[in-house]
């Protein structure tokens, strides 16, 4: 049961990145060019999921009984804002902005079969353990990932 | 490179990841984030642990072929970049998401979605850094 729902779900975002054009590198890109061939679309992207997920969140987090299908919900616990959580995010806008893709935006695509697309998810995977290598290098501790 | 503004289609998308987002917390408790999805994938916690995600991965593969079925084509994925340079940017993306704990799913859309402060400074943050990096590459280096 909890297989087909994880694999329905999946369908829904992968047809939802497929839709709204966060699967196409030169529309990301087109987005963050305000100084050139600018596309506002992605914002509408951002308002409409962040809208969705806001409200249903508002109704499904405070249910006593937790989620259907497991014990608890398994939120991210750590509330510090440090140099880890921003020097990241600031290589991972460098990435975004080199490429175009996201993850969410390129793993669906995936199933379109274009070659560079599964050679940047290779790329992709091996930057997420040269990162685990060097993390567990400097403090051998698990990272939480949201 | 142009591209046509989509906002109908945009919004349609964007409805979906949302709803995605929503069913994954009502039903099994977990954050919508591609990153955590996909890291999780290559070191499972458990068996069961491993069958979610990569039944997860399969679904969103899927995506595209359910895009191609009511649409007759597939989306269009228009890389503007030469092969090496979007290596170079997968590699980066990759150090960054796990270094960072998150994206645009698991901090743009879910983080946010809860006010979690620091979704909404991992978000600011990969924003304008990649703002920034598409003007240096377009108009600075590109020229």
């Amino acid at each position: 049961m909890r297989i087909l729902i994880a694999y329905v779900i999946g369908i829904v975002f992968g047809l939802g990145i497929s839709i709204s054009g966060m699967a196409n590198p030169a529309k990301v890109l087109n987005f963050f060019d305000v100084a050139g061939t600018w596309d506002p679309s992605l914002a509408f992207v951002m308002a409409s999921a962040l809208a969705v997920t806001f409200i249903g969140y508002r109704f499904i987090l405070p249910r006593p009984t937790g989620p259907m299908f497991e014990q608890k919900f398994l939120l991210p616990g750590s509330k510090r804002i440090d140099a880890k959580l921003l020097g990241g995010s600031v290589l991972f806008g460098i990435g975004w902005g080199i490429s175009g893709f996201c993850p969410g935006g390129v793993l669906p695509v995936l199933g379109t079969g274009k070659i560079e697309v599964i050679l940047f998810v290779g790329a992709m995977v091996a930057g997420i353990f040269a990162a685990r290598a060097l993390m567990n290098f400097r403090s051998p501790a698990t990272p939480t990932q949201a | 490179m142009e591209t046509t503004f989509t906002p109908f289609a945009s919004t349609i998308g964007g409805l979906l990841i949302g709803t995605a987002s929503v069913l994954l917390m009502l039903t099994l408790g977990r954050i919508m984030g591609a990153t955590g999805i996909l890291a999780g994938f290559f070191t499972p916690a458990s068996r069961d642990d491993f069958l979610w995600r990569a039944a997860m991965l399969a679904g969103m593969i899927t995506g595209p072929v359910v895009y191609l079925a009511l649409t007759g084509s597939f989306p269009a994925v228009d890389i503007p970049i030469s092969t090496p340079v979007l290596l170079i940017g997968g590699f980066i993306v990759g150090i960054g998401v796990t270094i960072g704990s998150g994206c645009t799913s698991g901090h743009g859309v879910c983080g946010m979605a809860r006010l979690s402060p620091r979704s909404i400074a991992a978000t600011l943050t990969f924003m304008v850094a990649t703002a920034v990096t598409v003007y240096v590459m377009r108009h600075v280096i590109g020229g």
